[in-house]
């Protein structure tokens, strides 16, 4: 009898194999990481060196004209994001509720599966048809538009985060809460969903962030302007297409300041992916 | 002992007809807002048909073959942003289904420590929140200029070659199918890496105890048990690549031509209602309507597929 020295057995052809297919994956790995590092790198190198509080104060600088900011994009954006999310916030919450508390189970199959493909519709899309539905028939762009678009955009994510919260939230609450004589309503409003308002809140604050790099959808509802907007029924800046306005300009100054807002848009979505990675661990 | 205890209070009285009524409305209103959306998926359909409907009894389904995009003699045809999209979305899957697949397989199995897998997956999910117009940018005055010193020396070498038979100038089908591939990264590794991680652990013993090696239990077992569930994954992610507006508009060139190389600029119906929608006017609109009914039934379709494989998977 010869035993197998380990030896040998280091050498043989699926021992290799194995070796290799784990470098390969890696590789993969490797590959997948490379192009985040190469962007956040660069978008915090470009857009930090022009950082400053005149980015907050001042308005976009008309072609060829030094300094400027983009404080109109910015007020444009959280006020879009804002309206967005007091449409979406309370539709989503409530169809979230019928789905997990009150809905024949065949029917929340279905209306599951219905924001899903919301879900994926494109925002170019979800952008054409604000455009058809509200700039128009109000005959101008809008901040309006901008925020309804928006609102579609978020109420796939505000739905499943607050119907996955709410199935998690356990059962025994709501029949302690019927016991107790409260009605339907009075359990999901007073106990089931404060139950499950970290979770919702943490879905909402992803979508926020998600909504306030989207381009598409506002590129022809909000447009875009130089000056302060004098309405919501007028056309809006948002950082997000100030960023693709001076991205495809020749001037350096525009092209700076895009570098600018995509490092405040960036720092955005990750400030509020840690902390909701954060706050979802801790339970 | 004939002390009698005082009356108690009722606990509870029976509802009042109002209550009754706030609690049915809740109900009511919790279905409405629910129902609301099956029926604005609807209205989103319907109401880009109806504006295309000018440009739809002009063209006809002759819009999708048709190689030209004229505003000065009203002619429209989709062709060539189909072509554009359908040759991003191969790009991007080619690239990325490879390393997204490698990554999930890496990720779900046991070869690094959990806190570095934990971080590495958190990584890659953040590619999925860079905003779309931040690779654009980023794209422009980075992967651009990498891609064209690739292609140059890629067209002197192969250029008899169809699809490197231009000299690359900048912006084109190759840079937005790259940047493309990066977006539908985190989608391919995330669902295939959920549907390896649920498979029940007796698979990946019973294969060991069987004597075979971990990558042989990967490939004869754990890939195929997760196979419908890394397809849904692709789908998915192909769904998402259709629709990816901003990147690519920035990185494309907007040409609407057909042009078999890589290196040439072209468009894909995302970009071409981008670029062109905010300056159009009457029947061009129509027109661009319609190019986006076009998507939205493309996307549509490819999202119905991936939701169904990928809920067939759950339920098992």
């Amino acid at each position: 009898m010869t035993a197998v020295s380990a030896f040998d057995k280091k050498f043989t052809s699926r021992t290799l194999f194995s070796w290799v297919m784990t470098f390969l994956t890696g590789l993969c790995v490797v590959m997948a990481v490379v192009p985040l590092i190469a962007v956040l790198a660069y978008v915090i190198w470009q857009g930090g060196s022009r950082f400053s509080l005149a980015l907050f104060t001042k308005l976009p600088p008309p072609p060829m004209v030094p300094g400027g900011g983009f404080a109109n994009a910015i007020v444009g954006t959280i006020t879009m994001v804002g309206m967005a999310v007091a449409i979406s916030l309370p539709i989503g919450i409530g169809a979230a509720v019928f789905l997990s508390e009150f809905a024949p189970k065949w029917v929340a199959r279905w209306i599951r599966f219905a924001t899903n493909i919301l879900n994926g519709v494109p925002s170019i899309i979800v952008g054409v048809f604000a455009y058809a539905a509200l700039v128009v028939p109000l005959k101008t762009y809008s901040a309006f538009a901008g925020a309804a678009a928006l609102a579609v955009l978020m109420l796939p994510t505000i739905i499943r985060t607050t119907d996955e919260a709410l199935l998690i939230v356990p059962q025994d609450i709501r029949w302690a809460s019927v016991g107790l004589g409260a009605s339907g309503y009075w359990t999901t409003l007073r106990v089931i969903l404060p139950a499950a308002a970290p979770a919702i809140i943490t879905g909402t604050t992803l979508a926020v962030a998600r909504a306030a790099g989207e381009t598409a959808p506002l590129i022809f509802t909000a447009l875009f302007t130089q000056f302060w907007s004098q309405s919501l029924l007028a056309p809006t800046a948002s950082l997000a297409v100030l960023i693709y306005n001076f991205a495809i300009v020749p001037f350096k100054n525009q092209q700076e300041l895009a570098w600018a807002a995509s490092f405040l848009l960036v720092i955005l979505v990750l400030i509020t992916s840690i902390i909701s990675r954060l706050a979802t661990r801790r339970r | 002992m004939t002390t009698s205890l005082p009356q108690a209070p009722p606990i509870a009285q029976p509802r009042t007809p109002q209550e009754k009524f706030v609690d049915r409305g809740f109900i009511w209103l919790t279905r409405i807002c629910a129902y609301g959306i099956a029926l604005l998926l609807l209205f989103i359909g319907l109401r880009v048909a109806i504006e295309a409907g000018p440009a739809i009894s002009q063209f006809g389904l002759g819009f999708l073959v048709t190689e030209s995009w004229n505003p000065v003699t009203s002619v429209y045809g989709a062709l060539p942003v189909i072509y554009g999209t359908f040759v991003t979305c191969a790009i991007a899957l080619l690239l990325g289904v490879p390393i997204g697949v490698g990554t999930a397989i890496f990720l779900s199995e046991n070869f690094i420590p959990v806190a570095v897998r934990t971080v590495l997956v958190f990584l890659i999910e953040l590619l999925a929140a860079i905003p779309s117009v931040v690779y654009g940018l980023w794209g422009i005055f980075v992967l651009i200029p990498i891609l064209r010193d690739f292609g140059g020396w890629l067209h002197n070498a192969a250029g008899w070659f169809p699809l490197f038979s231009t000299q690359p100038t900048g912006p084109g089908l190759l840079p937005a199918g790259v940047v493309l591939a990066i977006m539908i990264l985190p989608i391919i590794t995330a669902i295939s890496r959920d549907s390896l991680a649920s498979l029940p652990p007796e698979l990946r013993q019973a294969s060991i105890g069987l004597g075979a090696t971990r990558w042989e239990t990967i490939f004869r077992v754990l890939v195929p048990a997760a196979f419908s569930g890394i397809i849904g994954a692709i789908i998915l992610a192909l769904g998402r690549a259709m629709g990816e507006t901003m990147a690519v508009t920035m990185l494309i060139g907007n040409s609407n031509q057909v042009n078999i190389s890589l290196f040439a600029p072209g468009n894909t119906v995302a970009s071409l209602l981008a670029s062109q929608f905010a300056e159009a006017s009457g029947l061009q609109v129509s027109a661009l309507m319609y190019a986006g009914l076009v998507l939205f039934f493309m996307t549509f379709v490819v999202n119905v597929i991936a939701e169904l494989i990928v809920m067939q998977v759950k339920k098992f």
